[in-house]
């Protein structure tokens, strides 16, 4: 017996040395490959716990900071508030210096709306890594290129399809047959996203629904990404008088929470109605009872990919409008975009749901193909065309259908 | 510096440091470390040593519109007036500099002299209603300027959203960049105007000038001071109230141009920076003093630059800047009761020993 032990002895060492070595594989694999010195720095344009656009955004840098075996608390940045109605002193150049003066190696930018600052900053810092989050200015074939600017990417994630899901769930959901949607301001992204909210409620409405009433579908901008009062519309007003006007669900597209919160306290005084949040998926925690779900971003695997880029030297000026993972668009490992689907959605309508985001995932159900007219009656899409990445990216004017203002200018 | 001038300048600044003191240390954080944040993240550490020439032009170019609005406050407090307005007057100064900036194509020094003429020129149009408002209308020029506050405000929004938006949005983040040739000329690499500085510091001295050397700030303090009584003694009160206003709206403008064209080089709807409600407590912090005004705008302005950073090296909000403002305005008021209540108290003390 004593004898039989031995003999096991060399064979339990290299099982042990086998382990070790796949351990020190195994975090490799995970990611743990930053230098020690490596940071992340990331300009928030509100508070990182608003349970929207901003905490999404910091909550994904986190996430890559952690899988690169690296401390939240040491090793990642960050600067909330970033706009100029919250600090009038702000200057972008000046917080990638200070960024850059604490040891970051890479610099997110979360916002459309920090374009000029971001641009500037870029050329005053021309060999450090910066990413603009939704911007084009890397985009050879996009309407901005920069060419001169090679150390700015951009990252966005094809939200297109979060709305489409986002939109069919109100559509399954509505009893009165009107939707509202509140969106911050008027570009091409924003009217990009109402736009593929209104065709996913459109096409549930019409192929799960089977209503003979024609669906509704008001949009309102409030001017910007978040409340400024004095500035923007209030958006719990908005809110107020969508479901007033006869709204019940009510599609949020500005940073904050305020469509679900809003809708919730009307909820609570015996009102049918519910909502769909954004951006942030523990968004639907607010209200969760009417909540339909949340198509959110998960900024984690795009953020770690910019990271690893900028450590093995491979980063450049490149434009990412990623898709979601269609094996599973909620795997938080692979999926920047995603759909977190709420209690206040009925277990019939997700199954509906369900299969309308399998056709999605299978090219089953495209929305973007002709015959499709812009908001002005004139021709977006031939029949039988598709979009290109092109025509949606640059979406000029809402889509027709939707009743509301999504011109260039508000005042018409 | 007299007895009361050290009590009514230095205390406030050392109850606000002692106020601030004791809120860090209830948070748990050295009260050293936010000031040299502050002191680090603006002029740099040491101080116009260390650090980037970047945010040390930033700190100086929001001195510019902070000490260009007190210079103005001096003149319409001195004139017995609340300029409130003073916000509307920094708007409006900057979009007519806007206007010029984004409208009008000539040489690049007429230009830019165009749209300093222009800022000025609208903020005081700005200021002057204000004035019509209170001597022809009968309505306090704080309510009067407080409501074409909002209006000079949503003129902007409306300009931003509408006819000045940026091709393909109407976004409230603000206008296209303006040409490089309307921006003022700036140190390379930074944001720093010598011309602006130029004009603040010949602001500061013109209004010293004007309260220490000309019969027109001697009459504009009597007419503050007591205006049943100028007018009796044949000053045309209205016609100094007005001339206050403009003055002040012109400075005013002066520094909306800058903001506009120094420093955010775009218009946006916070371009006041609300500098023209900080203004009036640097005035009042100065005792009405041009000389102090320089170096108490400086200090905000190293606040407004510096507070970010307190988010990113000491993970404290960057609001503790404002709440730092917040506890100077207090300790303000508090300077400037105690200094009444000492001034009482001689007079009552000098009153008694004559009667005896």
């Amino acid at each position: 017996m004593r004898k039989s032990r031995k003999r096991w002895l060399p064979i339990l060492g290299v099982i042990l040395a086998f382990a070790l070595v796949a351990a020190a594989c195994g975090d490799d694999d995970a990611g743990g490959d930053a230098p020690e010195d490596f940071k992340i720095g990331i300009v928030l344009v509100g508070p990182g716990n608003d349970r929207g656009y901003s905490q999404a955004h910091l909550e994904g840098a986190q996430y890559a900071v952690e899988q690169l075996g690296l401390s939240v608390e040491d090793d990642l940045l960050v600067l909330e508030f970033a706009n100029t109605s919250d600090t009038p002193g702000l200057s972008l150049p000046g917080t990638a210096q200070d960024m850059i003066d604490l040891g970051a190696d890479l610099i997110i930018f979360s916002s459309d709306d920090m374009r000029d600052g971001v641009f500037e900053a870029a050329e005053q810092l021309p060999e450090f890594p910066i990413i603009w989050v939704s911007g084009d200015s890397a985009w050879s074939d996009g309407k901005d290129f920069q060419a001169d600017k090679a150390n700015l990417a951009n990252v966005w994630g094809q939200m297109i399809f979060g709305k489409m899901i986002a939109g069919c769930a109100a559509a399954l959901e509505t009893e009165t047959g009107e939707i509202a949607y509140m969106g911050p301001l008027t570009n091409d992204e924003t009217r990009r996203l109402v736009n593929s909210a209104y065709l996913g409620a459109q096409y549930c409405w019409e192929n799960f629904r089977d209503e003979p009433a024609d669906l509704g579908f008001a949009v309102t901008f409030i001017g910007f990404w978040f409340e400024i009062p004095g500035v923007t519309l209030d958006p719990v007003l908005v809110v107020n008088d969508f479901i007033d006007g006869g709204a019940d669900v009510t599609l949020s597209g500005i940073d904050a929470n305020t469509a679900l919160i809003r809708s919730g306290q009307r909820a609570d005084a015996g009102e049918a109605v519910k909502a769909v949040p954004y951006d942030f998926i523990g968004a639907c925690e607010e209200a969760p009872d009417i909540c339909l779900g949340v198509p959110y971003f998960n900024w984690g695997p795009a953020y770690l990919d910019a990271a690893r880029a900028v450590i093995d030297g491979s980063f450049s000026n490149t434009w990412s409008w990623v898709e979601p993972n269609w094996d599973d668009i909620n795997d938080l490992d692979n999926s920047v975009v995603g759909f977190f689907q709420g209690e206040g959605l009925s277990a019939d309508n997700a199954a509906s749901l369900d299969t309308f985001i399998a056709g999605l995932a299978d090219g089953s159900i495209n929305l973007y193909e002709g015959p499709l007219n812009w908001q002005d009656g004139s021709q977006f899409l031939g029949d039988g065309e598709t979009a290109t990445d092109f025509q949606i990216w640059y979406s000029e004017q809402c889509v027709e259908g939707i009743v509301g203002v999504c011109s260039l200018n508000v005042f018409g | 510096m007299t007895r009361t001038r050290m009590t009514t300048v230095l205390l406030p600044i050392l109850v606000v440091l002692g106020s601030m003191a004791v809120l860090l240390l209830l948070a748990g954080t050295n009260p050293w470390d936010p000031v040299r944040t502050i002191v680090e993240g603006s002029i740099g550490w040491p101080p116009f040593e260390g650090g980037s020439g970047r945010k040390v032009g930033d700190t100086f170019m929001l001195w510019v519109p902070i000490a260009l609005a007190s210079a103005g406050l001096i003149v319409t407090f001195n004139a017995g007036m609340w300029n409130i307005g003073i916000e509307g007057q920094i708007i409006m100064g900057a979009i007519a500099a806007a206007f010029v900036a984004r409208e009008v194509s000539v040489s690049r020094p007429l230009l830019i002299l165009l749209a300093i003429l222009a800022g000025a020129a609208g903020g005081m149009l700005w200021g002057l209603l204000v004035g019509v408002l209170r001597t022809a209308g009968g309505v306090n020029e704080i309510f009067g300027g407080l409501g074409l506050d909002f209006v000079a405000l949503s003129i902007t929004t409306y300009l931003i959203i509408g006819p000045w938006a940026r091709s393909g949005v109407a976004s409230t983040s603000g206008t296209n960049p303006f040409p490089d040739d309307a921006l003022l000329p700036s140190l390379g690499g930074s944001k720093l105007s010598p011309l602006a500085i130029a004009i603040a510091v010949v602001a500061l001295l013109g209004v010293w000038m004007l309260f220490r050397g000309t019969l027109y700030g001697l009459k504009l303090k009597a007419v503050g001071r007591n205006r049943p009584s100028s007018f009796l003694m044949g000053i045309p009160t209205n016609r100094y109230l007005l001339g206050s206003f403009m003055i002040c709206g012109a400075l005013a403008g002066l520094a909306g141009t800058s903001q506009a064209i120094g420093f955010h080089h775009k218009l946006i709807p916070a371009i006041s920076g609300n500098f023209g409600f900080l203004a009036i407590l640097v005035v009042l912090l100065a005792r009405f003093q041009p000389v102090w005004v320089a170096p108490i705008s400086f200090f905000f302005a190293m606040i407004a630059v510096g507070s970010p950073g307190l988010s990113l090296r000491l993970d404290l909000h960057g609001s503790l800047g404002g709440v730092l403002q917040g506890v100077l305005v207090l300790s303000a008021m508090l300077g400037l009761g105690w200094a009444a209540y000492l001034a009482r108290r001689r007079a009552t003390a000098a009153a008694e020993s004559s009667n005896e």
